[in-house]
């Protein structure tokens, strides 16, 4: 039963959730502050708002899309 | 050469018997995937080329959705595929060390942490469950219609404020029942930990997101999990509930995080 589950693809927010946000922290030597959360926050942020731009201009004059401030 | 390569970590499991390393799996560079062993341990690790992978490229890979999509399942994908020899410790995206002998160091150094991790989640996986509502199916009975004899201004203005008390009740009920779905669903797991709600437009729905948990939930008790998901689904008609997994024990490997991020909580013995 559960080999159905595993088989379909992992939606990418979920597994964002989980690569980006969990998983043990050790000090990596290289890439010590990529690694911190809050570095990764801030890009997806960034990378969030420009997914919402395209979105919006493809849903001109249909749905309205969610907007925040900022 | 030397300085041109980095060990990516995917994951740490027990030193395998015959010493194999995972069959056939590639990693986030497209490198193959090899085991450095120590002190009983196995770090499942790559060579990538620091001209894509060190700091400063990362940053901007990250703005990337496209490379951030192909490198996380990438990374997931060795992860998963160790899973499938035993239980591992799945190591957050992007740690990097200098060398294999590094690695080798930390491993060492930190062999009590990962022996103790491993038999913690042996024999358990973790499930995600998410829970979305329509804000409207929590909405309060319309009221009486405001009085004819308020002035059109006074009328508007009490108009907006019930309205916007009505959204807090409706987001204080769907966050009750959230709370209720919760609470039998953490009582076959042997820890949670909260996730916060994902972003509209990255998740793709509607209405309020108000339950993004995972659940470590012993094997011994998956089909009873699944079920139970269903169930609740069905008891509460007006919240739709989506299961995730089995996963690799990602929320559940770390130590206790900071306020506003996932924070496994212990179940009392």
């Amino acid at each position: 039963m559960t080999r159905a589950i595993e088989r379909r693809e992992v939606a990418l927010v979920d597994l964002l959730d989980r690569v980006l946000a969990g998983g043990v922290v050790i000090a990596g030597e290289i890439t010590l502050t990529i690694a911190d959360i809050d570095l990764v926050r801030i890009s997806l942020r960034a990378l969030i708002a420009s997914v919402r731009v395209e979105n919006e201009e493809e849903e001109r004059g249909g749905r309205q899309g969610v907007r925040h401030d900022g | 050469m030397t300085d041109s390569l980095a060990t990516w970590l995917y994951a740490v499991t027990a030193a395998p018997e015959d010493g194999a390393p995972p069959q056939g799996l590639t990693g986030v560079a497209d490198e193959p995937v090899r085991l450095v062993e120590k002190a009983g341990l196995a770090a499942v690790v790559g060579s990538v080329p620091l001209e894509e992978f060190d700091e400063d490229a990362l940053r901007g890979h990250l703005e990337d959705l496209e490379w951030l999509e192909r490198t996380a399942r990438a990374h997931h994908r060795v992860i998963n595929g160790a899973a499938r020899q035993g239980q591992v410790i799945p190591l957050r995206f992007a740690t990097l060390y200098h060398d294999d002998d590094r690695v080798r160091a930390m491993l060492q150094e930190r062999r009590e942490d990962f022996t103790a991790t491993l038999r913690r989640v042996a024999g358990r996986t973790e499930w995600g469950v998410k829970a979305y509502v329509d804000p409207r199916s929590f909405l309060p009975d319309p009221g009486e219609p405001a009085g004819s004899e308020d002035s059109p201004g006074t009328a508007y203005l009490l108009r907006r404020r019930a309205q916007r008390q009505d959204q807090e009740t409706a987001h204080l009920r769907a966050t009750e029942r959230a709370e209720e779905i919760h609470a039998s669903l953490a009582a076959l797991a042997v820890a949670t930990a909260a996730h916060p709600p994902q972003d509209t437009a990255l998740a793709a729905y509607e209405g309020w997101m108000v339950l993004n948990n995972s659940y470590l939930v012993p094997d011994g008790l998956t089909e009873e999990f699944t079920a139970l998901v269903t169930t609740l689904g069905e008891r509460y008609p007006a919240i739709t509930l989506e299961v995730s997994g089995p996963w690799p024990p990602y929320s559940f490997t770390g130590p206790p995080k900071a306020e506003g991020q996932a924070r496994p909580e212990e179940a009392a013995p």
